[in-house]
């Protein structure tokens, strides 16, 4: 029976985790064997234990989901478990979430709207930027490269933490006249908009996003790249007509580890969006309601499951970058 | 939302995607145009500045200013005020204890339950679906999953009937209903469930991988010799993936030092829930002492410096071994 084990593949580009690479090729080789190993190995028991642990991994996100699509007094005064005995369904917790106009319920449209922008910007910023330095750093030779690429790298090890502080003040005394400029001259832009949240998303994205990056363009054969020099390409040429294509694996295993992690995130959003409805994320505005609205069940669990939708969406959609980018970047923030 | 803010948020995008797209490509546009001489430097810069200024105005200057500011205090005086406040304040000690409570629990319970999963579910019928089953919460945010631990461990009072899962088994089995969120030191131990149910899906994935790099031949051997499976499992496949053990565990360490997010959403750090990264926050942002921010911050980074030079050294030794 082959069951291709590998489908979840971890890191299979160079350098996330060792072992995984080799698995695909191995559990292909020793398909029919392993066959006749695996009755002996799966016993019953381990069977039943691996389903408890699922199904107790998987209650949690089910009763969200189930009371979600709960009218809001069952949700308020039933146990989603008993939805045979106190059925009930409606889309209404969701509606109300999302379109509901009264100042006193939250409209997540507009936050929703902040989450997209942000995510989306913030994850080109420092995507383009990295794959520039990444190219530099792989295919220009200068002086200390070895050492300065190092340094990028250590950078990583910086806790968001250490940067906060600082960078707020920079940008309280830098970004915000200009801000209000803009604010000036083009009315519809809110002074708060959204350039620090992108800012701050791009720098603390770079290390990781140059190391990831180098690795991979570094290894485009040389022959290719020494050849277009010899017919006299310029270095913006090479990287657009050869290093561009050949470097899109990995530049969508970044992107899109990059993608869900802005838009999970809610510590760079509560200290550079300003909070208000002009830039601040989902993420941000769900942790709010928690505090404030911490038992209206109904609309958490809706707006919950909305802003769960869209990474789960990009996870099972794309899984294989997913993964990869993931087990790459596991150690950022 | 007005009509008026979705185009001026549209505008931005379309203004901020304008902006990096000019400038790169200008750029580039004037790199490959610079006079002959010194034209690789241009070209150097070109490629390599853009990312610099962020790195520098981004982390390398606040990282140092960061660590200045720990030591002084709100007038810019030089002070170990902060450490001492840090180490002595019954509160601040509490935020240091439950952060080892954290990363003590989180990583080895997170990397059992994700081993024996693994082992599990090795080879077996829709190996696939069970995968993707405990690894599904990674992809959610960790507001997200507040917010749905948080509905698990609801409280209501008296004879009401109880809407969170955990309450109603409690009472089920003739128990009081608990205040789970409130009840000290039960409350930390529950948001520390919340990160192993995170945690334990990428646990999983990469010990899953490197058992599937356990040579066969070994474990037939084994099998031969008439050992069982328990010992099997010890002493071939566990030193089989040493290496891979000590990547999760190091990097779910990491993550559950930094962890704030779930803190933030599901108690703000009250009722002596805190850790050190939500104190940060809570001191530097909401309570204006910057100083004290500061010096958890480093503390923080001090503590995840020793595991990250391991994490980096043991994939390297691992490298040259390949």
């Amino acid at each position: 029976m082959s069951i291709a084990p590998a489908d979840l593949p971890t890191g299979k580009d160079r350098g996330s985790i060792e072992g995984a690479a080799e698995t695909t090729a191995l559990t292909e080789v020793v398909g029919t064997k392993s066959a006749r190993v695996k009755k002996r190995l799966t016993s019953r028991t381990a069977t039943v234990a691996a389903l408890i642990i699922a199904v107790l991994w998987t209650i949690p996100t089910f009763g969200l989901l189930i009371s979600s699509f709960r009218p809001a007094e069952l949700v308020r005064t039933t146990g989603w478990w008993t939805i045979f005995e106190n059925w009930g369904f409606t889309l209404d917790n969701y509606k109300d979430v999302l379109l509901s106009t009264s100042q006193s319920s939250p409209q997540l449209g507009a936050y929703i709207v902040n989450s997209i922008a942000i995510s989306l910007v913030g994850t080109l910023i420092p995507l383009v930027l990295a794959t520039m330095a990444a190219y530099a750093f792989a295919w220009i030779k200068f002086k200390g490269a070895g050492v300065l690429f190092i340094l990028v790298f250590a950078l990583q090890i910086v806790p968001l933490q250490m940067a906060l502080v600082p960078l707020l003040q920079i940008f309280s005394t830098w970004l915000r006249p200009m801000q209000a400029w803009l604010h000036d001259v083009v009315p519809i832009i809110p002074e708060q908009n959204y350039a620090p949240v992108w800012l701050a998303h791009a720098m603390f994205a770079l290390p990781l996003a140059i190391f990831l990056l180098h690795n991979f363009i570094a290894e485009i054969p040389s022959e290719v790249i020494e050849a277009a020099r010899v017919d006299g390409a310029t270095h913006g040429q090479i990287f657009f007509r050869i290093v561009l294509p050949l470097a899109t694996p990995a530049i969508a295993s970044f992107a899109i580890f990059q993608f869900i992690w802005v838009w999970n995130d809610l510590l760079v959003a509560l200290i550079f969006s300003g909070g208000t409805q002009d830039v601040a994320p989902l993420t941000q505005r769900l942790a709010e309601m928690v505090g404030s609205r911490g038992q209206e069940w109904e609309r958490l669990t809706a707006g919950a499951f909305i802003s769960i939708i869209i990474p789960l969406a990009v996870f099972f959609g794309l899984q294989r970058y997913f993964v990869r980018g993931l087990l790459a970047g596991s150690t950022k923030g | 939302m007005t009509t008026a803010d979705l185009l001026g948020k549209l505008l931005q995008v379309v203004m901020g995607l304008a902006v990096l797209a000019a400038v790169v490509g200008l750029l580039i546009f004037f790199i490959d145009k610079a006079p002959k001489k010194g034209r690789d430097y241009w070209q150097l810069v070109g490629f390599l500045a853009p990312a610099l200024i962020f790195l520098a105005i981004g982390l390398v200057y606040p990282a140092i200013r960061t660590s200045l500011l720990a030591f002084q205090t709100s007038g810019g005086e030089w002070t170990l005020d902060n450490f001492v406040w840090t180490f002595t304040q019954p509160t601040a000690i509490r935020t240091l204890i439950n952060t080892v409570i954290w990363v003590l629990l989180v990583p080895t319970v997170s990397t059992a339950i994700g081993l024996a999963y693994a082992v599990f579910i090795d080879r077996s019928r829709g190996e696939k679906y069970y995968k993707v089953i405990l690894f599904m919460p990674i992809a959610i945010s960790f507001v997200g999953a507040g917010i749905i631990w948080r509905f698990v461990y609801e409280y209501r009072s008296g004879d009401r009937e109880q809407i969170g899962l955990l309450n109603a088994i409690v009472t089920a089995f003739g128990g009081e209903p608990v205040q789970f969120m409130q009840t000290d030191p039960l409350n930390t131990f529950l948001l520390i469930i919340v990160m192993i149910w995170i945690q334990t899906g990428f646990a999983m994935v990469l010990l899953s991988a490197a058992i599937k790099g356990v040579p066969t031949e070994q474990i037939e051997a084994a099998q031969l010799d008439g050992t069982n499976g328990w010992q099997r499992f010890v002493n071939v496949t566990v030193p089989g993936i040493r290496g891979a053990l000590v990547v999760v565990l190091t990097t779910i360490s990491i993550a559950t030092l930094k962890v704030f997010d779930i803190v933030r959403t599901m108690t703000a750090g009250n009722f002596n829930t805190s850790v050190i990264a939500n104190e940060m926050y809570t001191q530097a942002f909401r309570a204006s002492e910057v100083g004290r921010g500061s010096a958890l911050a480093l503390i923080l980074f001090l503590l995840v410096l020793p595991i990250v030079v391991y994490n980096i050294n043991v994939l390297r030794k691992q490298r040259e071994i390949r």
